[in-house]
Order: C-alpha cells, then structure tokens, then sequence
C-alpha cells in the first residue's frame, strides 16, 4: 500500500510538470502531450483501482472472532515471506529449504548470527546492615551473551556485563569440541572450574547473593575468573562418571596477582558423578587453585575445596518437583608479609522445587577471613523464589549475618532476574 | 536344481556375514524413544540403540546429566527431535560430549524434523508473551504416522549413508516398516472414523499432529498459553467453552499435574484422559506402533464412557 501510494505522488508530480511544460510548446506538440496526459491519467485510475481493491482487503477480517474461552486458531491465509538458508547451513542442525522470515527473534532467525540474550538482576535490599551495605535499589548486572558454533571444530560464547562499575568482558571463549582423545579445552577469559558456585554465573545461583566463603576466600563476587586455557578429560571407566580438569591462567584477578610474566596461577579439578537412581544422583568433586598474591612475588595463595550435590527430580514430574543439597567447603592458605593465614569457609543449602512455579530455601554459610583465620563471618538465609515463566524469576531472601567483628545484619534481598533472547542452556 | 540352490544361497549368507566390517554394530543414540523405536525398526540388529529422555518424561524437561555425555561420548549417530524441543538441556551434552562425530553439522547428526510435517509453524510477529512458544513450529510431529515414516525414511538414508554394507538391510527394513504402518494405520483410521471430527481439549500443544492424523479437532488447551501453567480465569474459560460446545474428554500428557484438569471435568461432565504420547509414556505403549495401538484403544474406551461425539 504504501508502494502505491508512492507511485501515485510520482505520478502526480510527473503530471504538474508536464502542466508547467506546456506553454512553452509548440501546438502539435500539445497535441502529444495530451495524449501523453490520457495514457497517464488511464495508468492513474488502474492505480486508484488497486489501492481501493487493496484497502478493502485490509479491512476485511482475516478470520471470524473465536468463540469465548476458545484460543484463537492460527490464521490460515497469511504465508509468510521466505528466504532461502545459504548454502552450507544445511546440516547444521537448522531447518532447510526456504524457511519462513519473521519479525521477531527466533533461535533460528539468525541463519549466522549467534545467539544473542540480555539478562537483567535486579537487586532490592531492605534492612539493616553496618558491612558493606547494598543499595535499597538496583540493577545489579545485565549481562549480554553471544553464543555460536564457530566452525565444525569449535564454538565461542562471549557473556559481557554492564553494572554500576562499568562494562566488563564477563566471559569470552573459545571451546574446542573435537579435538581427539576424550579431550575438552578451553581458551579465553573464563570462570575457573574451581567448586560450583564459582563456575555459575549469578542468574544460575538459587540465592540473590554469594555464600560466604567464595566472598572471604575465592575472590568475591566475581569469583576466580581470569583469562587462561582449559583442558578437561574423561576418564571413562564402568562405574561413574569422571572428570579430570586443569587450567592454567593468567594469574591476575581478585584472588591471584601475576608480578612478573612467569607468575601464572594454576586450578585443578577432579568431578565424579553417578546417577544413583533415575531420579536421583550424587555429583562430588575437589578443586584447587594456587597462584600469587598481592603480598609480593614470593607470596603464594592455595584454596582447596571440596564440594557434593544431591539432587532429586522425578522423571514423571520433572517439571514441578525437585531437590537439590550442596555443600563447599573451603580451606585457604594465603603468605602474609610475615606469616601465614590459614582460613577455612564452607555453605550447606537446599532447595525445593514444591510446585511448577515455586521454590523454598534455605542455607547456612560461615567463612574466616582470608587474613585472619580467626575472624569469622557466618550467616543463615530463608528463600522463597516464583517462576512466572521459564524467563524471569522473583525471589525473596532473608538473610541474617553475624559479622566477626560482633556486628549483626538483618536483611530482605529482592531480586528479579529477566532473559530475553536466546540464552543457551547451562552446564549442569 | 533345488539343493544347488540352496547351497549357493547358504553360500552367499556366509560371505557376507565374514565380510569385514560387517558384524560391527552402530552405535546409535536418540534424543526420545519415540525416534529409538523408529531406528530399532530400521536398524535391526546392525545397530545398537539408547535413547535419553524417558517415554513418560516431559521432553522440554529433562537434565543435561553428566551420565548422558559418557552416552554421548560412545554415539555415532545422534538422532534429535530438533524443532528447539531438546534446547535446554541437548545443547551443552553435545559440546561435552567431545565426540567430533555428533555436533551439529557432524555426519554423526541427524535431525529428521527437516523432512516431516510440521505444523503450527507460526506466522506474523512471534514474541515470548505467547509463552514459550516454539518459533520452528510444534516439535511433537512424530505422533502423526506419515511422519513417522519420514522419521524412518531420513534415518534409513543415513545409516545407510554410514553403513554403506548392509544399505540394502537397512532399506528392506524400511519397506517392511512402511508396509505394516499402512496396514496400522488403516486399522486405526478404522477404529476412529466413527469419531471423526470429535472436539477435545488437551493440557499442552502436544498433540496437534496427532489430531490431524486421527481426526479430532483441538479446540482448547488448560494451559493458557505453552509452558505457562493454568489461571483461574483461563480455566474458567475453558470449563465455559467446553459446556458450550459439549466437548467431553480432556487430554493429559502423563508428566503434567490433573488437579486442574480433573476440576474442569468435574464442573464440565467431561473425563480426564491421560495419553501417552511417546512411546514408554504407558508400559503397553513399548514400540512405535504400540503407541497408537495404546492412543487408539484409550481414546475410544473413553469415548464410549463418556458417549462423547
């Protein structure tokens, strides 16, 4: 419509300056023109035809209101455009063919474009806290994510984060997946295979904040996460699943100082898993990290951790029920200027999925200081999280922390956490 | 004249059984034992089959398991749903599979939805308020029987692609799949055409396919929109429109809660119906075609009790 509508003024103009043209001419040539006129003024009528034919299409209605509380059938006319998949796409796991276009984001929308997803946590906090308090209100993170298949022997996800620090290049890494010999590496900026809680990012954690021992012991919030190379292998066997994994990093994040180009720091990682049931299945794993720290050159820091999970879901109802227990415990040794600290941090927590919407929590988690082994945080919290959909969650924590130095915080922690686009489904 | 012949084709067995190569099985993993009982149909005892989800397992819902990637790891042909069924939980097993073979692109990948009919395909602008709507189209094509014969047909190609040996195994036992789902699906098409065109109402867009193929017309769902679980006032509706229209029989995957289907039936005279739809959903429901044997023989046993029509 709008395409006719443009070809009516040029039309129109075309007629104005032919109107300016004529007195300048010469008497046939008038003649001519005119007939120039009546073929222009025909064209202009099957034009005005067109447009009313296609108005009256437009206000007709594609299809009869639905009856009450009936969904409203897909409708039949409307086919829409397509576009061919080029060449080489075949196979990829897409479609083929001519493939529908649509306005919207679809994970296949893209053709070559990675999967793009924005997700938005939302923190509240109410209640008193003397220890580095939260705002009452703020967007704590969104964190923009980029995922695709690089080519048939790699893929990359890059996850970038803007909050009230800055924009940071959260994630960003190559993941080779055919390398021969049970092998999985990975090159990039990554969170280190160290525990669980610190390979999650915070839209993946059941709580609105970080247990204490990953805050005192394993970098803070933003974990042990630096740029570096991963190998991980199977050690395939008949009885459980085992993993074996080893990195080897820049040695400069919030755990580890890199002095000098030769000061990389180190994580290990050990994963064994089994499913013990169907429904049920133990995952346990050790870890440890040694590198620098920020003391000098010479000073070391070594975390070693261990870590369990127990989960339960129902197969037949494993959309509405489920449980998951984990602990990490945590044992840090970190070179001081004149001796050594030693501090040990560990959480338990369980969550229960008690209807497709809802879940409760609770955890308890106590760390020393990496400092001073004798100063010691501990903190218990209540959680209550709905799910309106699969793409945002509301959640309310209650948190209670005793802080070494004999302060007490009482806090209520709000926090919705919002996807849009398509964000790849996490490890588990 | 006959033992001759005899002996020439005991002769001929023999050779190809010694043939190299030939004695190997594949080791074939499928997403849904739906697509597990099609590949055992064509595969036969040249291929060994495991399948990931459960029959009566919500496949939207299933948990990317490290168990599944030491299955994964062994695969050489990986058949998937695809339509984005399996994207929550098959994307990062296959990147920890470190098996080369079965990523996307892989000879070892096999995504027959690119050959079945696929319905629902959504047309216009799609966003997630439709709730979690599939933008490829209804991924649960396999419960109309022609597709399970493009389902067969597409993996008979590959094994037979990978397997060039026993090609001419794999596509006798294609045939012969193909020649008794005809017979089956005469049989069932017989069962049902008294219920031609009978209204229903289901839990979840699961069974668009299998509406088409059997004549039935889905003219609700609980659900008010896909994966967005039941209102109040969406039931209300619900319960409203199938008194109008005298629709008698609710249709429910066996992976969802009946609390709010059985109260629409109670208030509606209607009956829950819980149907499987993969095979594994019921016990008797054990291969492809048991399935709708099961469909087929629950459907019609509710349909005289509840003289729905």
């Amino acid at each position: 419509m709008v395409h006719s509508g443009r070809v009516m003024c040029t039309v129109i103009f075309v007629l104005a300056a032919l109107s300016f043209a004529v007195p300048a001419r010469a008497q046939d040539a008038q003649a001519d023109l005119r007939a120039q006129v009546a073929l222009l003024r025909q064209q202009l009528d099957a034009l005005q035809q067109k447009v009313a034919a296609l108005e009256a299409a437009a206000a007709r209605p594609a299809t009869a209101s639905p009856a009450p509380g009936t969904p409203a059938p897909a409708p039949p006319a409307a086919v829409p455009p397509v576009v061919d998949v080029p060449a080489g796409a075949a196979g990829a796991g897409g479609p083929t063919g001519p493939l529908p276009v649509f306005g919207n984001a679809s994970s296949q929308s893209k053709i070559f474009n990675p999967d793009i997803a924005m997700i938005g946590n939302f923190i509240g906090a109410a209640g008193k806290s003397p220890v580095d308090p939260l705002p009452a209100l703020q967007l704590s993170e969104a964190e923009m994510s980029l995922q695709a298949v690089v080519d048939p022997y790699a893929r990359a996800d890059f996850f970038i984060a803007a909050s009230s620090e800055g924009v940071e290049l959260e994630e960003g890494y190559l993941t080779f997946t055919a390398l021969p010999g049970g092998v999985l590496a990975k090159v990039g900026k990554m969170k280190a295979q160290f525990g669980k809680v610190n390979t999650l990012h915070p839209h993946g954690l059941s709580w609105a904040d970080t247990p204490l021992p990953n805050r005192n012991l394993l970098g803070g919030d933003e974990g042990l996460n630096d740029s570096g190379i991963s190998v991980s292998k199977l050690i395939l066997n008949p009885v459980l699943f085992l993993e074996a994994t080893g990195e080897v990093y820049q040695g400069n994040n919030d755990l580890f100082t890199s002095h000098t180009r030769s000061n990389l720091a180190y994580v290990g990682r050990l994963r064994g898993y089994r499913d013990v049931t169907e429904s049920t299945n133990l995952d346990v794993g050790t870890s440890i990290a040694y590198g620098r720290n920020d003391i000098g050159p010479d000073a070391t820091t070594r975390v070693i951790g261990v870590d369990a999970t127990f989960r339960y879901r129902p197969l037949r109802r494993a959309n509405a029920r489920r449980f998951i227990g984990r602990t990490e415990l945590l044992w840090s040794r970190r070179d001081l200027e004149v001796d050594t600290a030693k501090a040990f941090g560990a959480y338990v927590s369980g969550d229960y999925q008690f209807s497709r919407r809802w879940f409760a929590g609770a955890r308890y988690d106590f760390s020393d200081r990496a400092d001073d082994g004798s100063l010691r945080d501990k903190s218990g919290s209540l959680v209550l999280t709905f799910w309106p959909s699969e793409f945002s969650q509301i959640r309310t924590q209650y948190r209670r922390t005793s802080f070494a130095e004999g302060v007490k915080a009482n806090e209520f922690l709000f926090q919705f956490l919002f996807s849009i686009g398509a964000h790849g489904a996490h490890v588990f | 004249m006959k033992a001759t012949i005899v002996a020439t084709v005991a002769a001929l067995l023999l050779l190809g059984a010694s043939r190299p190569g030939a004695a190997q099985t594949l080791n074939v993993v499928a997403t849904t034992e739906d697509l597990a009982s099609i590949a055992r149909e064509i595969g036969g005892d040249k291929i060994k089959v495991t399948a990931l989800a459960k029959g009566y397992q919500d496949p939207h819902f299933v948990e990317a398991k490290p168990s599944f990637v030491l299955t994964l790891n062994k695969a050489q042909l990986l058949i998937v749903v695809g339509r984005d069924l399996e994207s929550s939980w098959l994307p990062p097993l296959i990147t920890q599979s470190r098996n080369a073979k079965i990523q996307p692109g892989g000879g070892g990948y096999l995504d027959p939805s690119t050959s079945a009919r696929i319905l629902e395909i959504p047309t216009g602008t799609i966003t997630r308020a439709m709730g979690d709507v599939h933008a490829l189209g209804n991924p649960h094509y396999w419960l109309d029987p022609e597709n399970g014969r493009r389902i067969a047909k597409a993996i008979k190609d590959r094994l037979s692609q990978m397997d060039g040996a026993n090609a001419a195994y794999y596509a006798q036992r294609e045939a012969d799949f193909g020649r008794r789902l005809t017979e089956a699906q005469q049989r069932w098409k017989g069962q049902m055409a008294p219920y031609k065109g009978l209204k229903i109402v289901t839990y979840h867009r699961s069974w668009a396919n299998f509406a088409e193929a059997f004549g039935l017309d889905v003219v609700g769902y609980v659900e008010p929109k896909p994966g967005i679980p039941p209102t109040p006032q969406h039931t209300l509706d619900v319960i409203n429109a199938m008194k109008a229209q005298n629709i008698k029989i609710i249709i429910v995957e066996p992976y969802f809660d009946t609390k709010t289907p059985n109260s629409i039936a109670s208030k509606s005279g209607a009956k829950v119906l819980v149907l499987p739809p993969s095979v594994g959903g019921v016990p008797q429901a054990s291969d492809y075609f048991k399935l709708f044997d099961t469909g087929v023989a629950l459907l019609i046993d509710v349909i005289k009790a509840t003289g729905a029509r």
